[in-house]
């Protein structure tokens, strides 16, 4: 290791050593002051986040070629970070609220952001399955932050039981491939495909296998089960996170893995990937409509934005619309995470102790009460759901268009159906809300209601001028390869 | 011994912890089952290290074991305060969460 590589990975290695230090400095801040251990969390992302931005778009290799720091790590980095900000700014009051706070909750969290960071650098493959390890292992434990509570401890176990099976497939998929090349790095994955030398049946089953694995953790159609028990299950900080970041990060390595080293095979693949995302698709917005349990709902309703995002892998083996496909994805989960994020604010804003008030009725008269979160609330639904006016509508109709662009027409029709039908629960809720008599109580934590309402402001203000960001998306690829 | 005799002993191993995990029930027998898998996938990287005359295969393993005894740490942790509570690590128990 020389002194290059540790500044090429400068942001990464910050974020990892102040986590660990976090771990110890917690041990001597006292029971009833652990919002210290919050203030440090965050101001270790937010330094993080400087540096990452300091850096810029240029592309930097280092510790042999095994990590690659460009534009495509630095911008999901930056959407990573930002939902570990939310995250800490959703948890403080939450955890002191359900009688759960501990100090490490911070820790794990900031670890989980290395992970997600050290999976956008990766340009070798068993650097795709330590950092798939080193966010999932922090989050098995954040899943089961409520212990004693009975839903949280199974919702733990249920998570990592099923993330360990799917890291097996990852790692198995990853051996199949270094078997087919002799080789783990992505660049000489590559070579050794183009020269010919490589064994073309281990190399597709390896591919597949490594399919598999990133389709559970991010909860794509069928591996997803695990998904609606665990979101419900967690505590709902966590959660929000979660389903945020954990999924980000599996479709950022789906993402460098299929577009950089699996060209030669997408004639294989994208048969396979059009069933996935319309299944998808179909699915979480079919089984969505019949949850009474908010968490639950969005918990399928993010299955199905997953069918959206894995819409833009279809076409990947087509150069010419590669680019504005990814783009679009990349732009999609920006408005992915922001709704998602706000609307998870809004829940544990209402939520009370034991999971009370966590029922959709629950919702009743809530837009009548505190006029503006029930406004944010709105936002939040209609952007899921693709109405004009939000960010929501855009993402839609950039993932809809290129792929379109590329000749799948009828995933397209697919999409916009499906969406139709996710009309119906996002616009439940906004029914209950304003058109329900109903007194509900909401904590009164500026924080929480800080992040409902910035997320809400971003949609509807990122909306009116969609341009610079979705340029940003495609400059942010140029630098990928 | 040819190449063949390994892989095929992998796969063996790999689909008999696929079989586990989805049919055993206690959640103690699911994770040696995912042992199992882990080092099914271990044999492989070791076995076509020698094939290829290659260390990364190798080097690949060490990291493939640290990385499962980080997670038998978390895993047997998360078992042990389930038992606490439920007293059973029975994976078809685990039905408060459903929908």
């Amino acid at each position: 290791m020389t002194l290059n590589d540790l500044i090429t990975i400068l942001p990464l290695a910050f974020l990892a050593a102040w986590g660990v230090l976090l771990l110890l400095v917690d041990l001597w801040i006292p029971a009833n002051r652990k919002g210290l251990t919050a203030i440090l969390a965050a101001g270790g992302l937010a330094v993080t986040l400087g540096l990452t931005l300091a850096r810029g778009q240029h592309s930097l290799e280092a510790f042999n070629g095994m990590v690659s720091v460009d534009g495509f790590a630095v911008f999901l980095d930056v959407i990573f970070l930002g939902s570990g900000l939310a995250g800490i700014a959703l948890a403080y009051d939450y955890l002191k609220r359900t009688h759960i706070e501990r100090g490490e909750y911070y820790s794990l969290l900031l670890f989980t952001v290395a992970g997600m960071m050290l999976m956008t650098y990766a340009n070798d493959l068993v650097i795709v399955f330590l950092a798939l390890e080193l966010l999932s292992l922090p989050l098995y434990v954040m899943a089961g932050f409520a212990r004693l509570q009975l839903l949280s401890e199974e919702a733990a176990l249920k998570y990592f039981l099923m993330g360990a099976f799917s890291s097996t497939f990852v790692l198995y998929g990853v051996a199949l491939i270094f078997g087919a090349t002799a080789r783990t790095d992505l660049p000489g994955v590559v070579a050794a495909v183009q020269g010919g030398t490589a064994n073309p049946v281990f190399f597709l089953v390896g591919a597949a296998m490594l399919l598999v694995g990133f389709g559970f953790k991010s909860a794509v159609m069928p591996f997803h089960m695990w998904a609606p028990d665990v979101y419900q299950g967690s505590p709902s900080s966590v959660t929000a996170f979660m389903t945020v970041g954990a999924k980000a990060a599996g479709f950022a390595a789906l993402l460098r893995v299929f577009v950089v080293a699996f060209q030669s095979i997408s004639a294989d693949m994208t048969p396979i990937l059009w069933a996935l995302a319309a299944l998808t698709m179909f699915g979480g917005n079919i089984l969505a409509i019949a949850q009474s349990n908010i968490k639950r709902m969005l918990a399928y309703a993010s299955i199905a934005q997953s069918g959206y995002m894995l819409m833009a892998f279809v076409p990947y083996g087509q150069g010419a619309v590669l680019k504005d496909t990814i783009a679009a994805m990349l732009f999609f989960l920006v408005t992915y995470s922001l709704a998602t994020l706000g609307a998870w604010a809004v829940v544990i804003a209402l939520e009370k102790e034991e999971n009370k008030d966590l029922e959709i009725a629950d919702y009743a008269g809530l837009g009548r009460k505190y006029p503006w979160l029930g406004a944010a609330m709105t936002v939040f639904m209609l952007s899921f759901t693709g109405m004009p006016l939000t960010l929501g509508f855009w993402g839609k109709f950039y993932l809809f268009s290129t792929a379109v662009e590329g000749g799948f027409t009828g995933l397209a029709l697919v999409g916009l159906l499906t969406s139709l039908i996710s009309a119906y629960y996002y616009l439940r809720v906004v029914v209950y809300m304003f058109m329900k008599p109903g007194e509900p109580t909401l904590t009164q934590d500026p924080w929480i209601q800080l992040t409902a309402l910035v997320s809400a402001f971003l949609v509807v203000a990122l909306s009116l001028f969609p341009g610079p960001l979705l340029d940003y998306a495609s400059a942010a690829l140029m630098l990928l390869r | 011994m040819p190449l063949g005799y390994y892989l095929a002993l992998s796969a063996v191993m790999f689909v008999i912890g696929i079989v586990g995990v989805l049919v055993r029930r206690n959640a103690l027998i699911v994770f040696m089952s995912l042992e199992l898998m882990f080092n099914a996938a271990n044999l492989l990287f070791v076995t076509f290290a020698a094939y290829y005359g290659t260390i990364i295969g190798q080097i690949s393993v060490f990291f493939v074991m640290t990385v499962a005894a980080a997670e038998v740490a978390v895993g047997l942790a998360l078992m042990v305060a389930i038992f606490r509570t439920k007293h059973s690590i029975d994976v078809d128990q685990m039905s408060s969460l459903k929908g």
